[in-house]
């Protein structure tokens, strides 16, 4: 049995709709979409689930005449994704495929009264399975489109897949034509997803879009079978929050045995699921720090994961640390007493953590934060050279080596572009620095001095932070949503950035709507931001500075209006490369375009810190995947004695309170007895 | 009696739905139904089409309070308001911004809430009741006066503290307790010790301050002396006498929160783990769930007028020369 936490309660479980990790976190274990990333490999690689290869598209042109796969991508009408799944996977036991001895199902055509009684699917006496089909994966892809369920995807995926937008149109139509009728997703046909046969279907997708393999490696494209929409849309179900988005079936390694996220969830061993093993390739380095130390064995390696509630950081640490979890983040707050950095800056655990056997675990993240400029603002935006001068000499004055080093505790790299480390396109060292802020000096990377920022503000047209033309001194406003004692460091900090060019900083502080308003209609200046990767591929992240995507106008996620035409060129080219020299050529063009322009201020990749206890076995930080639960490992009986170790009652106080009291008390008792003896 | 209470719930009806108002004004002023479609949408890939979808789908896609386009009453029931409110004087409270049942989620969190404020409640009133009656036992003596100073500094203390210190302490040093966690049944009783521990200690000092001075005021009284001069004992004097006398402040303070103990505690829910109806309230603040924000102030405001009358209905029990008309 693994032993974890969760903060926040998840909003939603079913597939369709579930984005955050923290929800991915659950959905990742019980899902499963026919693709999914290599545990050990890196670069990311994407290897099959539940289908038996990685899909390759077939392009076709307007005429439906087959192309080469080096096609041009304006001559390429549709991509096509022919995905056969493995034969004999079944799904998690589940009464919605209970069926009684004359094969009728037993709990599909319940009355209120029947389901009255119900409140969790152990309320229901018998449980079946079935094998999984081709056709659950077209009805989830389906289901993308149901205007009741606001798949958080569906916006995107619509300008994807062929015909997603018609039928999400005719659903909608339905819907509020019936707006109390179930619509059963069979009698509104989906031109771009198709039955083959049993095992296999197809995704037609328009044009060119080779980072929608991707996609299917997220349990939004997890199957769905038609027996859980029918057994949750009876009457009196989702009174007792018995629905799909409380109550997932899929057929992945775990199933959620108990849902009660207002305290716990548990996560049990699916006694169905199909027989994956334990990868067997890994690097050298993963053979010697032990994680092909199970290679080959049947998966998930624990019968049980429970996932406590833990709101506050405090208890959490303070069980981790009494071994009550297995694993745990790193707070500010007690990031002194787990990691210390040696002298060359590596971050090391303390004694007190080595003593209990605790092991680090680092990795950066595939996101970046970033101060983004709105590009349509009269005094910090455009392209005019005196502006990217501007904009480049306050991207050096901003020193996020030190912000790192200061209010992050040394947890991020600075970043030296879009993309982060770990994904296609980013180049180590000093051949991947960002020439207008950074320079190689010695051997080292080092931030380009404030006097070349001064020299770039001066040619900007603000000698000494003062209008050459006006001489009025240089205002900027940062926008931002942080507040209280904690912001206010960061925020002065910011401000003493812009001092050393005699720049003044006016903080404009905000609340998260008033600020996403303020993005959206560009009426701010400056902002932090930052996007986490959805995908492993640069495409995720330049499309950030994607003119057509800017947020005014559009409401895209190009949140600082970056318009260039050259870039917008280059990253149409891209985006429909495959990995390769040819691709690295244009993104290293593209990488100097905004580096030159400098829409963002690049702050830092962010580096996730956690610990684990001695008694838990194959951790490898995989940012992409979000099923890694079934390749843990537990060492119970090594916990069971740590933990009869270290959580040993100490009786003492309780000795001293009792005798405490007795002190006080005493007295009292000597003082009413001399009281009572008097008044007699 | 029964005239009484009928009239106070009638008088209930006008002040609950000016909450309800106040309330849907407060988070409107600060929230705009877009506003609360991007934040359940979440960040990413968030479309115009989608935020509108989301608005139909959980009926905000009407007008805040007055439908101008409507005709005849449909222009006050034809709102978000009115759609939203009405059905909650039926105790109907509808579903949260993530498609969960209200009242479900109330009923399920009543408990655990109770389980933590129920013995809060009763321990604290006896102890505070006790600890105050021993001052005035042992008053102008070195004990009354270090009892006072010990009232005060506990006064002067953050809740958060003690939660904190008692976890790091019971918890985390001695390992007398667990540090958070739920259970139900008697399993649970381990995982309750600690929470009820702190908060009653919490509230001692102002409690046990408050009660004493209650009971210093009583124990002037020529009652008070002429039980003494009847040749009770102190103790007699004190726990039959004064304590009867000062039942009325007491009532005061202690049945107007009785109802109120099923909304539990948002700190101490939220740092033991408690999975109750505290938490549930600031988990919907805290992702603009205006269903369940209006749900949870209806609920409480219910709950309080239902304090306030049973306040009264207690004062004329414990004198009886109160007389409810």
């Amino acid at each position: 049995m693994l032993y974890s936490a969760f903060s926040e309660r998840p909003k939603h479980l079913d597939p369709a709709r579930s984005y955050s990790s923290n929800e991915v976190e659950f959905t990742g274990q019980i899902y499963e979409p026919p693709l999914q990333y290599h545990f050990l490999k890196r670069p990311y690689t994407l290897i099959p689930l539940t289908a038996e290869a990685v899909p390759r598209p077939r392009y076709v042109d307007a005429a439906g005449n087959a192309l080469p796969d080096d096609a041009p991508a304006a001559a390429i009408a549709e991509s096509v994704y022919e995905i056969r799944i493995r034969p004999g996977i079944r799904y998690q036991p589940h009464p919605a495929f209970a069926r009684d001895a004359a094969g009728r199902y037993r709990y599909h055509a319940l009355t209120a009264s029947e389901v009255a009684g119900k409140t969790r699917i152990g309320d229901f006496e018998h449980t079946g399975t079935r094998e999984l089909v081709a056709a659950d994966y077209v009805y989830q892809i389906k289901r993308l489109a149901h205007p009741r369920l606001g798949s958080p995807i569906y916006g995107l995926m619509s300008e994807h897949i062929v015909g997603l937008k018609a039928l999400g149109d005719a659903l909608e139509k339905a819907a509020r034509a019936g707006p109390d009728a179930v619509l059963d997703l069979d009698d509104f046909p989906l031109a771009g997803a198709e039955v083959v046969d049993r095992h296999t279907y197809r995704i037609r997708i328009k044009g060119k879009y080779p980072q929608f393999i991707y996609w299917l490696a997220m349990p939004f494209f997890a199957p769905i079978p038609w027996e859980a929409e029918v057994f949750y849309a009876q009457p009196g179900m989702a009174d007792r929050n018995l629905t799909l988005d409380w109550q997932p079936v899929g057929t992945g390694p775990f199933y959620l045995a108990e849902n009660d996220p207002n305290r716990r969830m548990v996560l049990k061993k699916n006694p169905y699921f199909h027989g994956e093993t334990y990868p067997t390739e890994g690097s050298d380095e993963d053979r010697q720090v032990g994680l092909l130390a199970d290679a080959g064995k049947p998966l998930p390696l624990v019968d049980e994961a429970v996932f406590s509630l833990e709101k506050e950081t405090i208890p959490y640490w303070s069980k981790f640390l009494q071994g009550y979890y297995d694993s745990s983040g790193i707070s500010s707050d007690s990031f002194d007493q787990a990691v210390q950095f040696s002298a060359g800056g590596d971050p090391q655990l303390t004694d007190s953590m080595r003593e209990q056997d605790i092991h680090l675990i680092t990795a950066v993240a595939a996101s970046i934060w970033y101060v983004g400029f709105n590009m349509l603002d009269p005094v910090v935006g455009g392209l005019g050279e005196d502006r990217r001068k501007l904009r480049q000499a306050l991207s050096i004055a901003f020193d996020y080596d030190e912000f790192i080093s200061i209010f992050l505790n040394g947890r991020g790299i600075p970043a030296q572009g879009p993309i982060p480390p770990g994904l296609f396109g980013y180049v180590e060292g000093a051949a991947g620095l960002n020439p207008y802020v950074y320079e190689a000096r010695d051997g080292n990377i080092r931030r380009r001095p404030i006097d070349t920022a001064k020299k770039l503000l001066a040619e900007a047209g603000y000698p000494n932070g003062r209008n050459a033309k006006t001489g009025e001194p240089l205002v900027l406003y940062f926008d931002t949503m942080a507040s209280g004692p904690d912001a206010k460091s960061r925020l002065d900090w910011m401000k003493k950035q812009l001092d050393k060019l005699n720049v003044q900083l006016v903080v404009r502080g905000t609340d998260y709507n008033r600020f996403q308003d303020k993005i959206r209609k560009g009426n701010a200046q400056l902002f932090e931001w930052g996007w986490n990767a959805d995908y492993p591929d640069p495409e995720n992240f330049f499309f950030l500075l994607y003119g057509p995507h800017k947020k005014v106008g559009t409401g895209g996620e190009n949140a600082a209006n970056y318009d260039s035409a050259e870039f917008n060129v280059l990253f149409e080219r891209m985006k429909d490369m495959d990995n390769g020299p040819a691709r690295q050529q244009v993104i290293d063009a593209m990488l100097e375009i905004v580096r030159r322009d400098a829409p963002w201020i690049f702050a830092y990749y962010p580096k996730s810190f956690g610990l684990r206890h001695g008694w838990l076995e194959n951790v490898k930080p995989n940012l992409m995947a979000n099923n890694t639960l079934k390749y843990r490992r537990i060492d119970p009986a090594l916990r069971e004695a740590r933990r009869a170790e270290w959580n040993k009652p100490v009786l003492w106080p309780i000795v001293l309170l009792v005798g405490g009291l007795v002190a006080v008390i005493a007295p009292a008792v000597i003082a009413w007895r001399q009281r009572e003896k008097k008044t007699a | 009696m029964l005239a009484y209470i009928l009239r106070r719930l009638l008088y209930a009806i006008p002040i609950l739905i000016g909450v309800n108002l106040l309330t849907f004004a407060l988070f409107f002023v600060v929230n705009t139904p877009d506003d609360m479609a991007r934040l359940q949408l979440g960040v990413k890939h968030v479309t115009p089409e989608a935020i509108e979808r989301w608005k139909i789908e959980h009926g905000y896609d009407k007008p805040l309070l007055l439908n101008a386009g409507a005709k005849g009453s449909a222009q006050f029931t034809d709102t978000i308001f009115f759609k939203h409110s009405a059905a909650m004087f039926a105790f109907e409270f509808g579903k949260g911004d993530d498609g969960r049942d209200i009242g479900n989620e109330i009923r399920t969190r009543m408990s655990p809430s109770l389980a933590i404020a129920l013995p809060v409640f009763v321990i604290g009133l006896l102890v505070n009741i006790t600890f105050a009656l021993l001052m005035v036992f042992f008053r102008a003596t070195y004990l009354d006066l270090w009892g006072v100073v010990l009232c005060v500094v506990l006064m002067s203390i953050s809740g958060l503290f003690y939660i904190i210190a008692g976890q790091y302490f019971i918890a985390k040093l001695w390992n007398l307790l667990p540090i958070s966690g739920f259970a139900g049944g008697i399993d649970g009783l381990r995982f309750i010790l600690l929470p009820v521990l702190v908060s009653v200690v919490a509230g001692l000092g102002s409690g046990a301050r408050w009660y004493r001075t209650i009971f210093l005021e009583e124990i002037g009284k020529d009652y008070v002396r002429t039980a003494r001069a009847k040749g009770l004992s102190e103790i007699r004097v004190l726990f039959r006498h004064v304590l009867k006398n000062g039942m009325i402040p007491i009532l005061t303070g202690a049945v107007v929160v009785l109802p109120l103990l099923f909304m539990g505690s948002l700190i101490t829910e939220s740092f033991f783990g408690i999975p109750g109806l505290g938490s549930y309230t600031i988990d919907a603040i805290q992702a603009q769930d205006f269903a369940v924000v209006r749900a949870m102030v209806f609920l409480g405001s219910f709950l309080y007028i239902v304090g306030l009358i049973l306040t009264d209905i207690s004062y004329s029990w414990v004198d009886p020369r109160v007389r409810l008309q």
